[in-house]
């Protein structure tokens, strides 16, 4: 007999019933199975290596409720707000996970792209993702996984059809609002990007009105021969929310997966990022930044798998970090034995901001090819003195120097990102983040 | 005759409780040119710091007077205000910010501290573009990132264009001749002779004395162990090319 987890146990009956694609067999299947690997592996602890440094104490101790999709609704006027100027998206908002139509845009497809909501996919055409639901985020990866794949309301699917280039991103909004208890929500992302299609994703998760929730959301990407994906992450839940990711992409030969991962809000955070490089040609890049401030805690995890020859991976994260916040950075880098004349490059680098902020970080690499050409590296630091001296030799004052000298190194993982607008859009929120946002705005 | 614009006087600092300067005395009138030679290690290059502000340095005795005023008390951004510039030795790279953005604070921020307006962007503009001409930069500069990627040539011509846009009374060159090929080296000398100006003094800070083959100093003085050994106008500059550093120290035994 199997152990129940007293958290897991807690969990399932919370957020337990009916959703959509019950009466589809293998669905309700999965979710079962799903269920029962929740159930024994519960959720992970400080003693899995993996959760080391992130205690989800502060998630376990709560209990949240299943949202109610009645109350998904949000002021149109703020959803509004929320686009990203000069940029014309297709867009999809859900609140607390559920999909909102009324918020979203009435027109999701185009000529050889497919937009729907997870629920509707599942009551039009279950058995197109028989396949796909779970075929790339194993069940297990984590309790969380687990969780989603178990109890997810909704999300979307999205298809690209072979060869078409999307001339418009898909943009999904999460929102987060409190609705009378904190509760859990859990939007699944499925994406396939047909053989030299070439699409781009933006999920954007914000929080509103202080909302406490926690939002655990799964994607996964399948991105096949010769197709182009890129990602844009803006994660921006409220500062009393948490947020649990993982993205699963594979990549076919000769794809490339670009992810622009932004992160900072919440609490407690965790983002898993992960890809898998079947086949020659593949090519990958993650780059990524988070903010902190406060007592916020944000940990992330990658890992690139090698697991075909020529195949390149190159990862950026910067990290600047104040107050008493704690970041977590572990990259992991897979070659698999056959894989060999690969290219992975990692680097991260942080600033601390104060004497009690902390990082841990560490780049992990697994190499069993013996023909490759890897590199990481890792710093933590301060601003440079004489930097600031010069800035402040030019009459700039000290307050502005550390700002502009901050944007200069936010800069780094902002200039990488290929769209304008977008690139734009997220600098603002970066500046934001900033302890002299309105001085460095003087400058840029 | 009035006050100097600059006046050094018993200067001392140490850093990490090494003395390096050890009673530096030193005056420069607007409108002057003067050149600080010495040997390496003489400190020539920490008393161009100390006057623009690093704090790397204890000033443990001496007063430094500028304008009528402690220059001492002051930041490094007042320094800046008050109209002091210094160019770098080693010009700092700074990615993400624009030259043509840092150069409009810059300028800004000093016509803030002299209760004037902000400056007219098309005048601003065309101004700063005659003045790369001449410093044969070419505009695409402008919104490049402060140094970032510049050749060691670039930057020291960049510090002088700098100069140029700031307008300072007070101009501090350390060591601006180091790693330049002569083409450079003149352009530099022409940025400068460019600013001499009967409201302006500047100060050459140098190793070498072929800088002042195209800049006229109207007094050399040479610095060794921390002090003033000798001044002198400038064929002082090439009695030492001539005889080498070696011949004060000599002397200066001599003497002693």
């Amino acid at each position: 007999m199997s152990t129940v987890d007293p958290i897991a146990e807690r969990l399932i009956e919370r957020l337990g019933g009916e959703r959509p694609g019950d009466s589809v067999d293998w669905i309700a299947a999965l979710r079962s199975r799903a269920a029962e690997r929740l159930a024994a592996l519960g959720l992970p602890h400080t003693k899995i290596e993996d959760w080391k440094y992130t205690s989800l104490k502060p998630i376990t101790k709560r209990d949240f409720a299943r949202p109610d999709a009645a109350s998904a609704t949000a002021d149109a006027g703020a959803v509004e707000a929320l686009r990203i100027p000069g940029l014309e998206t297709h867009r999809l908002v859900f609140v607390n996970g559920h999909f909102a139509a009324a918020l979203s845009d009435r027109d999701l497809g185009a000529q050889g792209l497919t937009v729907k909501s997870l629920a509707a996919a599942f009551a039009e055409d279950p058995e197109a993702l028989r396949d796909r639901f779970a075929a790339l985020a194993p069940i297990d990866f984590s309790g969380f996984t687990a969780l989603n794949t178990a109890y997810a309301d909704d999300g979307a699917v999205i298809r690209v059809a072979p060869k078409t280039q999307v001339e418009r991103p898909i943009e999904l909004v999460f929102l987060s609002t409190p609705q009378g208890q904190p509760v859990m929500a859990q939007p699944r992302v499925i994406l396939d990007a047909g053989h030299h299609s070439e699409v781009t994703l933006i999920e954007h998760f914000v929080g509103l009105d202080d909302a406490a929730n926690l939002t655990n959301a799964v994607t996964e990407l399948k991105i096949d021969v010769g197709a182009q994906v890129t990602h844009y992450r803006l994660q921006r839940e409220s500062r009393k929310g948490f947020h649990i990711a993982s993205i699963h992409a594979e990549q076919a030969e000769n794809s490339r997966y670009a992810s622009h991962n932004v992160q900072i809000g919440g609490q407690l955070s965790r983002t898993d990022i992960n890809t898998a490089l079947n086949a020659e040609g593949a090519d990958t890049l993650f780059n990524g930044i988070y903010l902190l401030n406060g007592r916020q805690h944000s940990d992330t995890h990658t890992r690139i798998n090698h697991l075909a020859p020529h195949t390149y991976s190159e990862e950026s994260y910067r990290g600047i970090l104040n107050d008493h916040a704690r970041g977590v950075f572990n990259g992991r880098v897979y070659v698999a034995q056959n894989a060999q004349q690969i290219q992975a490059y990692q680097q991260n680098d942080n600033l601390l901001l104060s004497g009690r902020a902390e990082i841990d970080t560490k780049p992990e690499l697994e190499i069993y090819a013996d023909d490759v050409v890897c590199s990481h590296g890792a710093t933590i630091g301060r601003l440079d003195d004489n930097m600031l001296f010069y800035l402040r030799s030019r009459g700039v004052d000290e307050e502005a120097a550390r700002g502009l000298l901050l944007y200069a190194f936010a800069e780094g993982t902002v200039e990488k990102m290929g769209l304008e607008a977008l690139r734009t859009w997220l600098e603002g929120f970066v500046i934001d983040e900033l302890p002299q946002a309105e001085r460095v705005r003087e400058f840029v | 005759m009035s006050e100097p614009m600059l006046k050094i006087e018993n200067l001392h600092a140490s850093v990490e409780e090494s003395e390096i300067l050890r009673g530096v005395d030193l005056a420069v009138n607007a409108g002057e040119i003067h050149a600080i030679m010495g040997p390496n290690g003489s400190g020539k290059s920490t008393l161009a710091s100390i006057l623009a502000g690093r704090d790397d340095y204890e000033v443990t005795e001496g007063r430094v007077t500028y304008k009528g005023q402690d220059l001492l008390a002051l930041e490094p951004e007042e320094r800046a205000h008050e109209g002091v510039f210094l160019a770098f030795q080693y010009p700092v790279e700074i990615p993400g910010v624009n030259n043509i953005y840092l150069l409009k604070a810059a300028l800004n921020a000093k016509r803030a501290h002299q209760g004037l307006d902000e400056v007219d962007t098309v005048d601003f503009l065309t101004s700063v573009k005659e003045k790369m001409k001449l410093m044969g930069m070419d505009e695409s500069f402008l919104n490049r990132a402060v140094n970032e990627g510049f050749s060691g040539g670039e930057k020291k011509r960049n510090e002088i264009f700098q100069m140029m846009v700031l307008e300072p009374e007070l101009a501090l060159l350390d060591e601006t001749d180091s790693g330049l090929d002569i083409d450079a080296l003149k352009l530099v000398a022409q940025g400068v002779n460019q600013m001499r100006s009967p409201d302006r003094a500047i100060v050459i800070v140098t190793h070498y004395q072929r800088l002042l083959d195209y800049i006229e100093p109207d007094r050399v003085h040479v610095l060794a162990q921390g002090r003033v050994v000798k001044s002198g106008d400038k064929m002082l500059a090439h009695e030492l090319e001539d005889k080498g550093y070696d011949w004060l120290r000599q002397e200066e035994a001599t003497e002693a």
